[in-house]
């Protein structure tokens, strides 16, 4: 599908969802809350079929946080970004490892140095940094004197 | 689907650790195994032990610094990885490479690709009870380290693609000790199926173990030779050529049996097609720069800019977001091996203990790039 294409059928499944065709990729911005009614779609719809899950990031904008999907069709090959907006106190979104496998792990990592909490996650653990450990270093405030070493 | 908890507590389950500091993982990964018998019942990965934050750490990097930490994630894709890096920040800054560099690139990405199989083929051999491969496995990868030597004056976590082009032009003696390698290499590898892949006890000990299916390796995240060997297409360098990929000749092998022979056969496949890229270009290396005139500071325009390269592991993937100033505002590295860990649990349960590590040796994982 050509990035007009994609654009029509997405406006369709969530209508309140923006667009910026300038980069590579047809970027999508919409809400945290409609990220999985759109997900369940983006894989369920026979005409999109986005099977690859291939790139999960968080990104700390200071006034709220983003969560980006990269996302591929095996079949087709086409490729859309996802940018879900989170709260950034209250930072939550629906987990996708029911969909996408590959999730799991990763969204696991968002958790652990973003502090992005995934609702109906398996297992939201710690993934590298021990159970005790307080705060979630990629944001942009978080300050550690010990560990941080500034250049 | 999702896997059912598996109670640790049941009469006759036992709980073992493995690693973190266990030969088989070549490197300090920690995995908490459920058995029951000799049957696995759960695999789960604990993670962290060389964790370093790089994405963290590159935030405080200009953008010609942080290219050096990622040599550090996986280490025998060294190149590749630098590669990858450079493509993203020439992609924001709209520099056009060389046609010479991007020659030296291809056939360094390439030898660090065979040196990167040889390893693992001598590793893999080594995890089911085969030591002699892993002695001949290295003899042949150091005289790539030689030649890496030479031209990048490192042995290991090579520093040599710069945005533009590359650090330094090729060594006078390159082009001979690279044919040298590839015609001693090619004999070597027909010993190498002699020794191993006609093995029937090697054979026994891969085929039918670890096996899963295309749906389930896409849907993990699995990519490179653990994908193509369900038979699956990823190939980055046929997907979206970078760098001269595309006028090449080359094949992209597929496995079909997603078992762990299958992986096995895929990547001394993909061996022979990477000699056979760096057959066609090490006598047509153009002459010219060997690297494009950049500003000495690198400044980004603000915005995204998201770069693939195929490594000996699978797609590495660098996502640099800019708000135009001279560090990245973040950085994320997508990890080939990472994602290929996610299916480790899903290959494993049912199998035997034993089995475990023929299954982790065909995953090939390098936990630096794992943990970052």
């Amino acid at each position: 599908m050509t990035k007009e294409e994609l654009k029509n059928k997405i406006s369709d499944i969530i209508p309140a969802a923006t667009f910026d065709e300038a980069g590579e990729w047809l970027n999508v911005s919409i809400d945290a809350i409609d990220w999985f009614p759109l997900a369940w779609q983006l894989r369920a719809n026979a005409e999109l079929d986005f099977e690859f899950l291939f790139n999960i990031t968080a990104v700390d904008w200071k006034t709220h946080i983003t969560m980006v999907y990269h996302l591929r069709s095996v079949k087709y090959g086409h490729i859309i970004v996802v940018k879900a907006k989170c709260d950034r106190t209250k930072t939550e979104i629906e987990s996708v490892s029911k969909i996408w496998k590959t999730a799991d792990l990763n969204e696991r990592e968002a958790y652990d140095l973003m502090g992005v909490k995934f609702l109906n996650h398996p297992d939201l653990r710690r993934l590298f940094l021990t159970d005790d450990w307080e705060g979630y270093p990629l944001r942009k405030d978080y300050v550690d004197e010990v560990n941080i070493v500034k250049l | 689907m999702q896997y059912e908890e598996v109670a640790t507590t049941e009469e006759g389950n036992l709980v073992i650790n493995v690693g973190p500091q266990h030969p088989a993982t070549h490197g300090v990964m920690h995995l908490v195994i459920t058995l029951n018998g000799e049957t696995i019942l759960k695999v789960e990965p604990h993670l962290g032990y060389i964790h370093r934050s790089i994405e963290k750490m590159c935030e405080s990097l200009s953008y010609r610094q942080f290219i050096y930490s990622t040599s550090r994630m996986d280490y025998l894709s060294a190149h590749i990885n630098n590669h990858g890096c450079a493509l993203a920040v020439e992609k924001g800054l709209q520099i056009e490479v060389p046609e010479r560099a991007k020659v030296i690139r291809v056939l360094m990405d390439e030898l660090t690709r065979v040196a990167s199989h040889v390893l693992w083929w001598g590793a893999m051999a080594m995890d089911v009870g085969a030591l002699t491969p892993f002695f001949h496995a290295f003899r042949e990868r150091e005289l790539i380290n030689d030649i890496m030597e030479e031209t990048c004056g490192a042995r290991l976590t090579m520093n040599y693609m710069v945005p533009g082009g590359v650090m330094a032009d090729l060594h006078p003696d390159f082009v001979r000790k690279v044919k040298d390698f590839v015609a001693f290499f090619r004999t070597k590898i027909d010993e190498y199926d002699t020794l191993i892949t006609h093995n029937v006890i090697f054979q026994g000990r891969m085929k039918g173990v670890g096996v899963i299916s295309a749906a389930d390796a896409v849907s993990y995240g699995c990519t490179g030779p653990v994908l193509r060997a369900c038979g699956v297409k990823c190939d980055i360098r046929k997907l979206s050529p970078y760098d001269g990929y595309e006028k090449l000749n080359f094949e992209e092998p597929l496995e079909t049996a997603g078992d762990s022979y299958a992986r096995y056969l895929q990547r001394m496949r993909e061996l022979r097609e990477s000699l056979s890229i760096i057959d066609q270009l090490i006598d047509n290396i153009p002459e010219g720069d060997f690297q494009a005139k950049t500003k000495a500071v690198l400044k980004l325009p603000k915005g995204e800019f998201y770069s693939r390269v195929e490594t000996a592991r699978g797609e590495f993937g660098v996502y640099i977001i800019s708000e135009g100033g001279l560090t990245p505002y973040r950085i994320h590295f997508r990890s080939p091996g990472f994602n290929n860990l996610a299916a480790l649990d899903h290959m494993a349960r049912g199998q035997k203990i034993g089995d475990l590590v023929a299954i982790m040796g065909t995953l090939d994982l390098v936990i630096p790039d794992i943990d970052r």
